[in-house]
C-alpha cells in the first residue's frame, strides 16, 4: 500500500514537473542572474546600489512611480465602486449592457486604448481641435506628456482590474443585512455606511492591492502617454539600458523595484487574503 | 416602476459616466481610420478607406500580423497543456510543496514587465533564441502559464474528490483517471485558459521589444513603432479592426452564455 501510495505522488509530480522546470529554468532563473548582474557590473560590489541611493533623479523617478500609482489607485477605487454597486445594488436598466462595457476594456489591447488616448490628448488632437473650433481656447491645452494624461489614460486602462474583485465580492454579500438596518429606521446613506459599506471592504482592499502593484511596474501607458517627461521607474530602467548600456544601474533598479513591489503585497497581506486575490481568482 | 433615492439615481448616473469614460475614447479611433489626409486626425472632406487598404496590401503589416497569430497560437497551445498538466497534478496532491509550486507560476503576473524582459533578454542571448519566433514562443508560454493554472484550477474547485477516488478504486489507472475523469470536469477552465493565453500573447510587447530585431515583427511592435514615429493612420485603421473583432467575439461570448 505504502509502495503505491509513493508512486501515484510520483505521477502526479510527473504532472506537474514540464511546466515547473520551464518556470524555473526560463523565468526564476533570469531573475536571479539579473539579481546577480546588478552586484557584478560594471564592477563587483554594491557600487550600483550606492549609485542609486545618492542619485537625485532616481529618487525623483521613484517618487513619480509611487504617486502615479496611488493616485491611478484610488482613482480606480471610486470609479470602479461606483460601478460595481449600482450594478448590484441598483434596479438599474440595461445592467447586462453595463456588465458587458465595463468588461470590454479588460479584453482590448492596451496598446490600442494607449494609443486612442493619444490622438485625444495629442496637442492637435481630437479634444484640443474640439475646444479650439468652438472657441473656447485659443491655444492648445497640454493634455498629455505630462502626468494628467499618464493618469487619465492609466486609470482607463487598470480600471477593470478594480472592478473584478469589487464585483466578486458585492455578488457574495447577503441583502438581508441592509434590509434589516432599513427596517430599524436607518436612513438609506447610513445604512450603506454603516452596514453595507463595510461588508465590501475585502473586495476594496484586493482591488487596491491589485491595481497598486499593476500600475508600480506598469511600461507601456506611461511612455507613450508621458513622452518621455513622466519617467516611472519601468522607463527609467529602459532608458538605462538602451540609451546608455549601464546595465550595472538598469538591474539594480529592477531589483529596488522588485523589493519595493514585493514590500507593497507583504505589507498588504495583513488586510488582503492574498490566495483570493493572486491564486483564486476567478 | 419602484421609486428610486436620490443615493440611488446618483450612483446610476454615476456608473454610467464611468462607462462613457470607459468606453468613448477607444471609438475615437473608428473616425480618425476613415480620415482622407495622410496623418493622424479626424476627416474633414469626406471619408476613405485607404488606410485599411494600405493594411490589407503592405506586405509588412500582414507578416506581422500572421507572426503574431502563429505565436499566439502556438503560445495557446503549449501553454494549455502544461498548465492543465500541472493543475491537475496540484489538484491532486494538495499538499505544502504543490501549494508553493503554484505560487511560483504566477509569479510573472506580479514580476513588472521591463524587469522580466531584462531577465529574458540576457538569458536569451546565451541560449541564441535573440530575435528568433521560437524565442519569443517560449517567452510568451511562461507569461501565460499563470493565467492558464489559474482558470483550470478554478474549474477544479467544483469537482469532487470522492468522483476520481471511485474511479482508481473500480481499477482505473492515474493516466486513465486524469484523462477521462479530471481533464473533462476542467473543460470550461481549459477552454478559457487557452483563450487567455492567446490573448496575452497576442498582446505582449515590452517583451518582444527586448528580446526581437529585425527578423521578428508582430503586431503590437509594429503599432508600438507607428506609435513613436506618430504619422501614420493605419495604426487606426489596424486599432480599429481589433477593436471590432474583439466586441464582435464578446457579443457571440454572451449570446453562447445565454443559450
Amino acid at each position: 500500500m505504502a509502495v503505491r501510495a509513493l508512486t501515484d505522488r510520483s505521477r502526479y509530480w510527473l504532472l506537474i514537473l514540464p511546466a515547473l522546470a520551464a518556470m524555473l529554468i526560463f523565468y526564476i532563473w533570469p531573475l536571479v542572474q539579473i539579481f546577480a548582474i546588478s552586484f557584478t557590473e560594471p564592477t563587483t560590489g554594491f557600487g550600483n546600489y550606492v549609485d542609486l541611493v545618492s542619485s537625485r533623479p532616481i529618487r525623483t523617478s521613484f517618487v513619480i512611480t509611487f504617486r502615479i500609482a496611488a493616485i491611478t489607485t484610488i482613482g480606480c477605487l471610486v470609479l470602479g465602486y461606483i460601478v460595481a454597486y449600482t450594478i448590484y445594488n441598483t434596479s438599474v436598466r440595461f445592467v447586462g449592457l453595463m456588465m458587458a462595457l465595463v468588461l470590454l476594456p479588460f479584453w482590448l489591447s492596451v496598446l490600442v486604448r494607449s494609443f486612442a488616448w493619444i490622438v485625444l490628448l495629442g496637442r492637435r488632437g481630437v479634444v484640443n481641435d474640439a475646444l479650439m473650433s468652438i472657441g473656447l481656447i485659443d491655444q492648445p491645452l497640454p493634455l498629455m506628456h505630462n502626468e494628467f494624461g499618464v493618469l487619465v489614460a492609466m486609470i482607463h486602462v487598470m480600471l477593470p482590474f478594480a472592478v473584478l474583485p469589487i464585483m466578486a465580492n458585492m455578488k457574495g454579500i447577503d441583502p438581508s443585512y441592509v434590509a434589516a438596518a432599513r427596517g430599524l429606521g436607518a436612513s438609506e446613506f447610513t445604512a450603506f455606511r454603516q452596514v453595507y459599506f463595510p461588508q465590501t471592504m475585502p473586495g476594496v482592499f484586493s482591488a487596491t492591492l491589485l491595481v497598486f502593484v499593476l500600475s508600480l511596474g506598469f511600461y507601456i501607458t506611461p511612455a507613450l502617454l508621458g513622452g518621455g517627461r513622466v519617467l516611472m521607474i519601468s522607463e527609467y530602467i529602459t532608458y538605462q539600458i538602451q540609451e546608455f548600456l549601464k546595465w550595472g544601474l538598469g538591474t539594480a533598479l529592477s531589483v529596488a523595484l522588485l523589493v519595493a513591489t514585493a514590500a507593497v503585497i507583504l505589507a498588504a497581506a495583513r488586510f488582503v487574503n492574498l490566495r483570493k486575490t493572486l491564486l483564486e481568482r476567478g | 416602476m419602484p421609486h428610486k433615492s436620490l443615493f440611488q439615481i446618483s450612483m446610476q448616473t454615476g456608473a454610467w459616466l464611468v462607462i462613457a469614460f470607459l468606453v468613448l475614447p477607444m471609438l475615437v479611433v473608428i473616425p480618425v481610420s476613415l480620415t482622407d489626409h495622410s496623418y493622424i486626425s479626424l476627416p474633414t472632406d469626406g471619408l476613405s478607406l485607404q488606410h485599411y487598404e494600405n493594411y490589407f496590401t503592405n506586405p509588412k503589416w500582414i507578416e506581422a500580423t500572421w507572426s503574431s497569430l502563429v505565436i499566439g497560437l502556438s503560445v495557446a497551445a503549449i501553454a494549455t497543456v502544461l498548465g492543465t498538466a500541472f493543475s491537475v497534478g496540484c489538484w491532486f496532491l494538495s499538499d505544502f510543496w504543490a501549494n508553493v509550486a503554484r505560487w511560483l507560476l504566477i509569479t510573472p503576473i506580479l514580476v513588472p514587465p521591463v524587469v522580466q524582459s531584462l531577465g529574458f533578454y540576457r538569458f536569451w542571448v546565451q541560449l541564441g533564441l535573440i530575435d528568433s519566433m521560437s524565442g519569443v514562443i517560449l517567452a510568451h508560454t511562461l507569461l501565460a502559464l499563470p493565467y492558464v493554472t489559474i482558470s483550470v484550477f478554478a474549474a477544479l474547485a467544483n469537482l469532487d474528490r470522492r468522483i476520481p477516488q471511485a474511479a482508481r478504486s473500480l481499477g482505473a489507472s492515474v493516466w486513465t483517471t486524469v484523462i477521462s475523469v479530471v481533464v473533462p470536469a476542467a473543460k470550461p477552465g481549459i477552454i478559457a485558459g487557452a483563450i487567455f493565453a492567446f490573448i496575452v500573447s497576442f498582446d505582449e510587447i515590452v517583451g518582444v521589444l527586448f528580446i526581437t530585431v529585425r527578423r521578428v515583427q508582430t503586431l503590437p511592435k509594429l503599432i508600438w513603432q507607428g506609435i513613436q514615429e506618430s504619422i501614420d493612420p493605419t495604426i487606426a485603421a489596424v486599432a480599429t479592426i481589433l477593436t471590432i473583432i474583439t466586441i464582435t467575439i464578446m457579443i457571440v461570448a454572451s449570446f453562447r452564455r445565454e443559450s
